[in-house]
């Protein structure tokens, strides 16, 4: 039996990134600014969370979306008490969120009364950043107790991402980590990448991510 | 275990080219930097392609390596090099120059398969 060669060249993930574009159109449709928070376990995802529905709350209506490997909804009940309306994604073991999970977790939230949506991805920097999800703006929020090597070793979420949060910056004095070397790393992997050093325990640096997360607002229009 | 969600993809990916035709081999461009693992592919890949035309279908994977680019001496190194200085030159500017991409290149499929 003789074969032939086919030419593809399709890419691997390609009908993740078809249900990503999906979950966009329908964010964009309903003027919803949406954000995949990525970040290693215990970095702060949840207290960014927390710090960030608490500020814009009463301005309007903030949303969230918790990826989790197990029914464990902890993250979703903080986000909640915090005045989130919030959905747990069970990812049944899997190591990150798909666009598949979230266009059904889309399904329960009221978008056209969302204007803010945060999803928080399962605390992992490896396998998130392959995966788009057709939120708006890949964040990493990075901390300071992981040590400045992070982007070192982990070149393809740093590569990935348009936002880098460095949280836990109070905690500077009593570790070892050198932000210059670590900003190094970032440049090499995404040249020009907004960043903002921030602790969300003492709440310094925080106005400067409230402020850009504003105009991101602005600039979707409503 | 990644893995699962890619292999389940690209299983759809070559059964949608190969048209119906009875799959001899698929090969795939994995850039270094994807973090996706071949033995667990190929694992995920013989359970999900059992009873589909793709079964016992060999991968042949080609790694593209990450590299950096140095602003300086404009080379190519490896982005395992310590600290991403550059080898040749000792610079510390450099940038993200290839080992992302992950794609399927070509399948080679059976003629005459109904």
């Amino acid at each position: 039996m003789s074969a032939s060669r086919i030419p593809v060249v399709e890419k691997i993930l390609s009908a993740n990134d078809a249900i990503a574009a999906e979950v966009r159109a329908q964010l964009d449709a309903s003027g919803t600014l949406a954000l995949n928070l990525m970040a290693s376990p215990g970095a702060g995802k949840t207290s960014l969370v927390e710090r960030t529905v608490a500020r814009f709350k009463d301005e309007f209506a903030v949303a969230m979306i918790n990826g989790d490997t197990s029914e464990a909804a902890f993250d979703a009940e903080r986000s909640q008490r915090a005045g989130a309306f919030s959905v747990h994604i069970n990812t049944g073991g899997k190591c990150h969120l798909e666009a598949a999970m979230v266009r059904d977790a889309l399904r329960h939230l009221d978008l056209n009364r969302t204007r803010l949506l945060l999803v928080e991805n399962v605390g992992n920097l490896v396998c998130p950043s392959s995966w788009q999800l057709g939120t708006h703006a890949n964040i990493l929020i990075a901390s300071v107790p992981e040590g400045d090597d992070k982007p070192y070793k982990y070149p393809k979420m740093y590569a990935g991402v348009d936002v880098l949060l460095i949280n836990k910056i109070d905690l500077l004095p009593y570790t070892d980590f050198r932000m210059e070397h670590f900003r190094r790393g970032v440049e090499t992997l995404n040249s020009g990448l907004i960043s903002f050093p921030i602790s969300c325990r003492t709440g310094e640096g925080l106005d400067a991510w409230y402020d850009w997360l504003r105009q991101r607002l602005g600039s979707f229009g409503g | 275990m990644h893995e699962l969600s890619i292999t389940e993809s690209l299983l759809e990916i070559v059964l949608r080219h190969a048209a119906g035709r009875r799959v001899a081999a698929v090969h795939l461009l994995i850039g270094e930097l994807s973090t996706f693992v071949d033995e667990s592919i190929e694992m995920y890949w013989n359970e999900l392609s059992r009873n589909t035309l793709a079964e016992g279908a060999k991968l042949q994977f080609r790694r593209e390596p990450g590299a950096l680019l140095c602003l300086d001496c404009q080379k190519e190194f490896s982005i395992h090099a310590p600290e991403f200085l550059c080898p040749g030159c000792g610079s510390a500017r450099a940038r993200l120059a290839r080992g992302q991409d992950c794609y399927v290149e070509s399948i080679e499929v059976e003629d005459g398969t109904p």
